[in-house]
């Protein structure tokens, strides 16, 4: 029997350990944790394949983590079972693990696309230390790659390869890569550094099938598209996105959506038992409405919330949103909340192209206040609009700041200057 | 804990401050040899802004609950057990910038050269911060702040 049980060993677990023990510095705490590793950082996957990571960065924390905060481990292990009436969790080795409160931070798993020759050598997916293990292995003879979606998995696949020396070429179903981050402008301009590095861009095409190698039709020779044309390739990743892993929690009573749904303390609908990370529905602050949004930041802080609540600290959560800060092909660029408005007229548009510089920012407001923003070659004061924005702060009196190459802290009004000193420090 | 507590009223835009953050965060902690020397300048972690007639200095505020630290892809940023302070490891940085996407002051310097992020430390093992301890107009002071 452990006090709290924790499904999972990612950063939402070792968040929601960091806050139980902020408050609860004995409780038994135990978790089940599938990957064989030390607790380690998912998104600098890429930098592990390109060299840029060492195996000493890509740790997230001490690799004594989990002693040092005297949690109870069953690495390598996987939870098949839940019992909510009897509270335990059975993992495939047999174990049960008894709960009084439980946390699932079971992640996400790669969507697969259905295509043809999916299974041969050669192809991989790209979310895991292990897929990074396998394609850094592999990609060291690899001469030619194709990546499939271009989206953030994709490009960060694809600029770590690039950075190996192979000859990358990234599939897009869009007319364009990092479509649901970006629009078209602040594409454009990574398209055209990943073009700068070598990279081939094929959009608004499908991969219709992955063909063998000539003489050897287990391993990856070919990659035919919809339209018929070929790329020949000794590498395919597969980075079609992530849906959250809810099959541990099926038919169990658990509510579920997409994700795990929560309530705002990361509560589910089952008595003790909690959800956060990748696999749990939360709120968006921007939509007021919860979804899906598997993100590291926004899983350390619901794993905090998580915590916190499980401890018996009533914490409610803020909110996440869409929110990510890219550095691939050397572009430093920033996209948060809503950057393709659609219903246009509710919402007021703010763009700024200094082509020369090749600085591109946009801003999306509602009512005065911003709802979404694009940075991109200029991004060192995205945290300022992303606090305003997460404060529902009405910006319209210095709207016209917001895009200025000036724009800082200094921009805000004195008195809104000293109330968030006030409320971030004091 | 003692923070660094900026007083606009003295301060006159003269970037000082700056300046003795890239000496004390240099190899030489020579002011010549650091800014013109150094193969590896360091950057400054405090900025002066300027919108007149206002001036500013900006630097990490030390937030009780750092979004910095929560956001941090790498494990780089944390809060030292002894200390208190938020502080970055950059032999631990990666240089993702997902750190800059979400500071509230701006606070955090970009070294895309060396692709990592750098912010104050108030000088870790200093009585007071050079920028504190060189300000000609005291605009800057080194005191205890919050609970």
């Amino acid at each position: 029997m452990s006090k709290y049980v924790i499904v999972g060993g990612s950063v939402a677990a070792i968040s929601a350990v960091e806050a139980i023990r902020e408050v609860d510095p004995a409780g038994t705490i135990a978790i089940i944790a599938e990957e064989p590793f030390p607790t380690y950082s998912r998104p600098l996957i890429g930098d592990y394949v390109s060299g840029e990571a060492t195996w000493d960065k890509m740790m997230y924390r001490s690799d004594r983590f989990w002693s040092e905060n005297k949690v109870e481990t069953f690495i390598g292990s996987k939870a098949v079972r839940l019992d909510f009436t009897e509270r335990f969790v059975e993992t495939d080795a047999g174990k049960r693990i008894e709960y009084e409160k439980l946390l699932l931070a079971t992640g996400s798993e790669p969507l697969i696309p259905k295509i043809d020759g999916s299974n041969r050598k050669g192809v991989f997916v790209f979310i895991t230390l292990a897929d990074a293990e396998n394609l850094k292995a592999k990609c060291e003879k690899a001469e030619k790659a194709v990546v499939v979606g271009g989206g953030l998995i994709g490009v960060c696949a694809a600029n770590a390869l690039t950075e190996v020396g192979a000859k990358v070429t990234v599939v897009e179903l869009k007319e364009r890569l990092l479509s649901l981050l970006f629009n078209s402008t602040a594409s454009r301009i990574i398209e055209e550094a990943a073009r700068g590095s070598g990279v081939n861009i094929v959009t608004g095409h499908t991969v219709a099938r992955i063909g063998g190698m000539a003489g050897d039709e287990s391993k990856v020779g070919i990659v035919v598209l919809n339209s018929g044309e070929t790329i020949p390739c000794d590498i395919v990743v597969l980075a079609a996105g992530v849906r959250p892993r809810v099959e541990l929690v099926a038919r169990t009573g658990l509510k579920v959506n997409k994700g795990v749904v929560v309530d705002r303390f990361m509560h589910t609908n089952i008595p003790d038992v909690y959800a956060c990370g990748d696999v749990a529905e939360a709120y968006d602050f921007v939509s007021g409405e919860d979804r899906v949004l598997p993100q590291w930041p926004t899983a350390y802080i619901e794993g905090r919330t998580a915590g916190h609540n499980m401890a018996g600290i009533s914490e409610e959560y803020s909110g996440g949103t869409v929110m990510s800060a890219l550095k691939y092909f050397n572009v430093p660029a920033v996209a948060v909340g809503i950057t393709n408005p659609t219903e246009n007229n509710d919402f007021e548009v703010l763009t700024n192209h200094d082509s020369a510089k090749n600085v591109y920012k946009k801003v999306v407001l509602k009512d005065g206040v911003i709802k979404g923003f694009i940075l991109v070659n200029d991004i060192c004061k995205a945290g300022v609009m992303y606090y305003l924005m997460q404060m529902n702060v009405n910006v319209a009196r210095f709207k016209s700041e917001l895009l200025s190459e000036d724009f800082g802290f200094i921009s805000l009004p004195e008195h809104l200057r000293k109330k968030i000193l006030k409320e971030v420090v004091q | 804990m003692k923070k660094i507590v900026f007083r606009e009223e003295a301060c006159m835009g003269c970037r000082l401050c700056e300046v003795y953050c890239i000496v004390q965060h240099s190899m030489s902690k020579d002011i010549i040899k650091s800014h013109r020397r150094e193969a590896t300048k360091p950057l400054s972690r405090v900025t002066v802004e300027v919108k007149k007639p206002h001036v500013m200095t900006v630097r990490c505020q030390q937030c009780k609950t750092p979004l910095c630290i929560a956001s941090c892809l790498s494990g780089a940023m944390y809060r030292d057990a002894g200390s208190g302070l938020v502080t970055h490891d950059a032999d631990k940085c990666i240089g993702c910038w997902t750190c800059t996407m979400v500071c509230p002051f701006g606070a955090i310097v970009m070294d895309k050269k060396r692709k990592v992020v750098a912010k104050c430390d108030l000088c870790q093992g200093m009585q007071v911060p050079a920028c504190v301890a060189n300000c000609p107009n005291e605009a800057l002071v080194y005191q205890e702040v919050g609970p």
